[in-house]
Order: structure tokens, then sequence, then C-alpha cells
């Protein structure tokens, strides 16, 4: 009975270690496989990851328009006090006051591409982009303003 | 022709033509020490290449490709760093043996490549106590580590020397039992008799299942006293950061790391030796037409072949195989590779008396 338990673990050890062989076998043998990416060469066919998280940019659609409610959301999710929303009011159609979005404040330098704040949004107006040449000479030049100049709220987004 | 035996005979009649026996003896043992050192020093840096290009294309990277084409300078360029650094002595170590340490690593191997027979008649020194000379002399790389590791004064250095000395006494046992295999077939432990019997074939393939098994043995057991992965205990990076190496830097790593690479060549150029025939062509049986195409490959290519390819399947393994813990490396020795070799040994023993094997 034992010998038999013997054989088995030795028959079960180099049919487990021979599976790994043939797997990294056929890596060494299929360099089709590779996922390297030559970055400096590539950079115009780079083959980013879907989920890859480059800077977080505000979508604006052809009409210049934004869903951006202003509600301070991401504001509030985010962990590092990357976004600063600016809200001011408007006098709409109805006479009625109603709170927009006056500047969206975001620091590049601070923002740990952790995606809370895409979580957050309600209205899906802000996303991950996958853009990643970050670097600049002006710290300065990291922080930016996410809505376009002279973009407003899209009709109907509340 | 042009072979390597014929270079060799022509360079002495020169040197014995010209000097007198003793000179002419001094002089080959300088060409001897210059050809060796050179060999070291282009086998480190050819292999390290080839360690990283296989490790990377198993991990489904490039590795190295930017210095030079297909990044063939890499490891001169790495080489050339080691030498510009300066070789720090800790201020707690015990400093004559731990500058000692490397060289002996470092002698232990080069010790080991006398008895090797590179090509046909290509040979430093065909002692005739070979194989055993060979599994005597590789237990000494041990005392080169357990030496760094006690004089570098760090725990972990100790801790890895400490493995280091667990690991090559119990695989010592099954590599001399596997070799022992072959050295029954043979009858003689002659390294030159051991490659002249396998002219007919080689013993991988004359001797069944049962040298099958032998091998296995043996390469499990290379790997484990080369501290090759999954055996990498004495260096275990992510425990020990470098185990007996730690506290060494600049030239002095650089040769562990170069006495790493050498006693790897020479365990698989052993393995060559006992079970793929060192430098024979491969022969099969009656095809004389065959066995006179492999003839014309000249014989050193042979035996860097299957030494290559032997290595090849270490870097394999290596980048293949979790490491074991001590208490799974140990337990495999003892419990597993020590009673299938002995058991083996009694199966070759009757094979060879019986004389069933080819």
């Amino acid at each position: 009975m034992f010998l038999k338990e013997y054989i088995k673990d030795i028959y079960n050890a180099v049919k487990s270690l021979l599976t790994g062989m043939k797997l990294t076998g056929y890596y060494f043998t299929h360099h089709k496989e590779i996922i390297t990416e030559q970055y400096p060469e590539n950079r115009e066919t780079l083959n980013l990851s879907e989920r890859f998280r480059g800077e977080v940019v505000m979508i604006h659609d052809e009409n210049n328009e934004h869903a951006c409610t202003g509600c301070s959301a991401c504001e509030l999710a985010c962990p590092n006090g990357t976004i600063k929303i600016i809200n001011k009011f408007e006098i709409n159609a109805e006479g009625k006051k109603k709170k927009a979005i006056d500047t969206f404040i975001y620091h590049l330098e601070l923002c740990t591409m952790c995606n809370l704040c895409i979580v957050a949004c309600p209205t899906d107006t802000i996303k991950m982009a996958q853009n990643f040449e970050h670097s600049v000479y002006d710290r300065s030049l990291l922080t930016k303003k996410l809505n376009h100049s002279g973009s407003k709220i899209r009709e109907g987004v509340e | 022709m042009l072979s390597l035996e014929g270079i060799t005979n022509f360079i002495d009649e020169g040197l014995n033509a010209t000097f007198n026996p003793t000179i002419a003896l001094l002089c080959e043992f300088a060409i001897v020490g210059i050809c060796a050192i050179t060999l070291f020093a282009t086998l480190g840096l050819v292999l390290v290449l080839m360690e990283r290009k296989v490790a990377a294309f198993m991990q489904i990277r490039l590795g190295p490709n930017r210095v030079g084409p297909m990044g063939m300078f890499q490891t001169a360029a790495d080489t050339l760093k080691l030498v510009m650094k300066e070789g720090l002595t800790p201020d707690g170590a015990d400093k004559f043996l731990f500058n000692l340490a490397p060289f002996i690593v470092m002698i232990a191997a080069m010790l080991l490549l006398a008895p090797i027979a590179f090509a046909k008649g290509f040979q430093i020194w065909d002692i005739n106590i070979g194989v055993l000379y060979i599994s005597a002399i590789s237990s000494i790389s041990v005392i080169g580590i357990l030496m760094a590791g006690w004089a570098s004064n760090n725990k972990y250095s100790l801790l890895g020397a400490m493995r280091s000395g667990a690991q090559i006494v119990s695989y010592e046992l099954s590599a001399g039992l596997s070799i022992i295999t072959i050295v029954v077939l043979t009858g003689s432990i002659q390294l030159s008799d051991i490659v002249a019997s396998q002219e007919n074939g080689w013993w991988l393939f004359k001797g069944h299942i049962p040298v099958i098994i032998s091998f296995i043995i043996f390469i499990i057991a290379v790997t484990a006293e080369t501290n090759r992965a999954p055996f990498d205990l004495a260096e275990a990076e992510s425990e020990l950061t470098a185990g007996f190496h730690t506290e060494y830097s600049g030239m002095k790593f650089a040769l562990f790391f170069l006495a790493e690479y050498i006693n790897i060549f020479i365990a698989c150029a052993i393995g060559a030796t006992l079970f793929l025939g060192g430098w024979m062509p491969f022969h099969i049986g009656s095809w004389h037409a065959f066995n006179h195409i492999m003839d014309y490959i000249p014989s050193s290519l042979w035996f860097v072949g299957k030494t290559f390819f032997l290595i090849f399947l270490m870097m394999w393994f290596r980048w293949t195989f979790p490491r074991l813990r001590v208490d799974q490396l140990l337990n495999l020795e003892w419990k597993y590779l020590l009673p299938i070799s002995m058991f083996n040994l009694l199966l070759v023993t009757i094979v060879a008396i019986m004389g069933w094997h080819f």
C-alpha cells in the first residue's frame, strides 16, 4: 500500500513538472506570444491594454458640450485631493438659478490613477485617457483645467 | 584535416624540438592556463547572455536587446561595469577569509576542467581515476561558499552558506550513485575509457531504462549541486537577499557569478561525457551511410553541442519550476532520489552482469 502511494507521488510530481515545462517550452519556441512593447521605436503602434490609466479627461461632444453637473461627487471620492470643482450659478430661461460648472481643476501631479472619481461620477462625464507621456519642465503645467473653455452642459443632463 | 588533436600535437612537437623537455612542459602549462582562463571568460559571457535570453523568451519577454545586435554585448558591458566597481570588504568581516573565498570557488571550478575530454585526443589530463577526481573536487566549492558565508559576518550570508552545505552534502550522494551506474557499465573510471565505450552508441540509449533513470537523477542532483533554481536556496533572493554573496561587490562578486556558470558548464560537460558519449558522434547501429555523415561533424562540435543541450535543459528547469523549501529539498533527496538511485544501481549491476545492454 505504501509503495503504491510512493509511486503515485512520483508519477504525479513528474507529470506536473512536465506540464510546466511544456508551457515554458511553448513560449520559448513561439516568439509571437511576446508581449514586450519596444516603446520609443513603436510609439505609433503602441498596443496598450484597455484598462491602462493615463490621466483623467472630461468627455466633450462635437458641440463642445459635456455632461458635468458640478455635483462634486468626484471631488469627494478622490482620496488625495486631486480634483477641485469650482461652481457658478447661471440664470436659465425660466429665471431660475441653476448650479453649473465653472472650472474642473485636476492636479495630475497628485493623481494615483485609482479610478475612484470615474466610478463616482453619476453622469459618466469623466474617463481615463491612455496617454502617459506627461513629463514637463514646469510642474504648474500639470495642474489642468478639464472642461474646455466655452463649453457648457449638455441639454437634458440633470 | 585540421583538428584540435593535430594542433596540440604540433605545438607539443615544436616545443620539444626547440627547448629541453622541462621548459617545454612549463610552456605547455602556461598555454593550458591561458586557454583555460580564456575559456572561462568566454563561457561566462556566453552563458550569462544565454541565460538571460532563455529566461526572457520563457517569460514572454525580449530580454537584453539594446547593447549591440540582439543585445550581444550586454554581458561584456556588465563585466566592464563590475571591473570598474569597488570591491568592498565589510568592517566586521574576517578580511582574509572574505577575500580568499571567491578564489577557492574559482579554483575548484578550474581544477574540474582538467579531466574533461573536449574533443578527440584533446584533454588536459587523462587521469586514470577521472570520475573519482571529479566527484571529489566538485565538493570543494562548498568550502568556498561556507567560507564566504562565515567570513561575511552577516546573518543572510551565514544562512545561505549553511543551506548550501546541507544541500551539497545530500545531493552529492545521488549524483555519485548515478555516476557509479555508468562506471559499473563501463568497468573503468578513466574518462577516456568511458567515452571510448560509447563508440557504438551512447549509454543513454544502450543502457535501457535504468540508465535513463540515473540520467534524470544525475541532472536533478547536479542542478542542486550548482545551487541553481529550483534548488537555489543558498541565494534565495526573496528571503536571504543574495545568500552567501550578499556582502560581495565588484570583481569578487563577479568571480562568484562566473564560478556558478563555470560549474554549470562543467556539470553538463560531465553529464554529456558520461551519458551522451562525450565527443562521440551520434551513430545508429548498422546505418553506415548515416554514421559516416555524422563522422564528418568535428568531435569538438559534438561535445559542445551536447553540453549546451544539457545547459539549456537546466535553464529550462530554472525558469519553469518554483523554488523548494529546505525541508522539501531534503525530503526529495533522502526519501525519493536516494532510495530510487540505490535500487537503480542494483538494476544496472544486474544488467551489466547479465550483459543485457547493447
